[in-house]
């Protein structure tokens, strides 16, 4: 056995150990500690599999912002009594039979995937040099596949309507408020500190992520984490919802490459493609402005709702 | 001997086995929607090492299920977003007690002591 095959073992076991872990203790705080861990060595998984684009993806967003977004919730949870009973063990046991056998059909598929397996790569690699870009990943999200990226844009802005609409009637137009409880030192000096290396980390991940691993998703995720920190520490207040700067900046991310690939189908014959010799600067231009409209919804998605309730 | 995709492909299995079990079988709201995530992050793997098997061209990984990946981690965590604010939504609406099960007889009607 080899010492990479060992550790690549070493760290499956650790990974499914914390994922049973993450389940199975009783209570939610502790739980939702588990679920970061988890994603932080899922992280790990994926640089080994030699995709640094979704471990950094995965740190930032599974693990850093769905822990946060977690751990608000478990905190503001803390008192609800939960008065639905578990299932009965016959339950359970027929529960775990199924999700046994689902395993168990997936798991012969992986053993017995097509080898020599399918395969892109050739195609991407074919055609990286048109689009000027080194990072064949921010190439196949923002060249190939960009109605995917667009649309992925898109998304989060009605995931946010969502948010907002659950606003009672008197709270609407007010501030969302991250504060859970009295901020003690340690946040606030955390709150201090780690904002001005977070800040300039993200905006290197989306200056970068034109040529090494790295981009627009990554670079918002690592502000919203920096800006929601603060929020939390009680630092600053967030803006009221029903301001209009912060629409249009929501909106700025989606609108620009909105336009940009209309302008497409003049100058290039084709919705979403870019003119020969412009690849390049079209789609900085867009991460960009797609960066900072991520940056602003992820971290409202993690504010919630807006508040009208003196705290 | 084993070889690394499918070491990662079985685990990847696994764990949407245990994410499909904590959904089914944890009667807390928070927790199913955290047993969802696990579920997701398996099937995200899954189209890692599929990926990762699909090398070539000098690239070390297919970068087409690489992106897929990235797009489907934002639309996990705003679909997460969406289920805790309407959780916490539930909960203040209720008040103390929070279940998915509208049968229950110990819920009262919810509070409208949001209204104006």
């Amino acid at each position: 056995m080899t010492l990479a095959l060992a550790v690549d073992i070493g760290l499956t076991l650790l990974v499914l150990a914390v994922a049973c872990w993450t389940l199975a203790v009783r209570d939610t705080f502790t739980s939702v500690i588990g679920f970061v861990a988890y994603g932080l060595l899922l992280a790990l998984i994926w640089v080994r599999l030699a995709a640094p684009d979704v471990a950094l993806t995965e740190a930032a967003m599974g693990s850093g912002l769905t822990g946060l977004l977690l751990l608000g919730a478990a905190a503001r949870l803390q008192n609800a009594k939960n008065i639905s009973a578990p299932p009965g063990l016959a339950l359970r046991w027929v529960a775990g039979v199924l999700c046994a056998l689902v395993s168990a059909g997936l798991a012969a598929m992986v053993l017995l995937l097509p080898d020599p397996a399918p395969t892109l790569a050739p195609a991407v690699v074919a055609h990286l040099p048109a689009t000027g870009l080194g990072n064949p990943v921010t190439g196949v999200l923002l060249a190939y596949r960009a109605i995917d990226t667009l649309l992925e844009a898109v998304v989060l802005l009605p995931a946010l309507l969502g948010v907002w609409s659950l606003a009672a009637d008197r709270d609407w137009g007010g501030a969302p408020r991250l504060r859970y409880h009295r901020p003690d030192g340690a946040l606030t000096l955390l709150a201090q500190v780690l904002p001005p290396f977070g800040i300039i980390v993200g905006i290197y991940l989306c200056w970068n992520g034109a040529d090494q691993p790295g981009g627009a998703f990554q670079g918002g995720a690592v502000l919203a984490a920096m800006w929601a920190l603060i929020l939390t520490a009680g630092l600053a207040e967030a803006p009221p919802v029903s301001r209009r700067w912060l629409r249009w900046l929501l909106v700025a991310g989606s609108a620009v490459f909105l336009v940009i690939g209309l302008a497409g189908i003049g100058f290039a014959d084709a919705f979403l493609a870019y003119p020969a010799g412009y690849a390049k600067p079209l789609i900085l231009t867009i991460e960009l402005v797609l960066t900072l409209s991520i940056a602003v919804a992820l971290g409202l998605l993690i504010a919630g709702p807006p508040t009208r309730t003196p705290s | 001997m084993i070889s690394t995709t499918t070491l990662f492909g079985l685990s990847s299995v696994i764990l949407v086995g245990l994410g499909l079990f904590g959904l089914i079988v944890n009667p807390q709201p928070l927790r199913k929607i955290l047993a969802f995530n696990l579920l997701g992050s398996g099937v995200f793997l899954l189209f890692g090492v599929i990926a990762r098997r699909g090398a070539g061209a000098g690239l070390n990984s297919d970068p087409v299920p690489q992106a897929l990946v990235i797009t489907g981690l934002v639309v996990a965590f705003a679909a997460t977003a969406l289920a805790v604010a309407l959780l916490l939504r539930l909960f203040q609406e209720t008040g103390q007690a929070i279940t998915l099960d509208t049968e229950d007889p110990s819920i009262h009607a919810p509070a409208r002591s949001n209204d104006p």
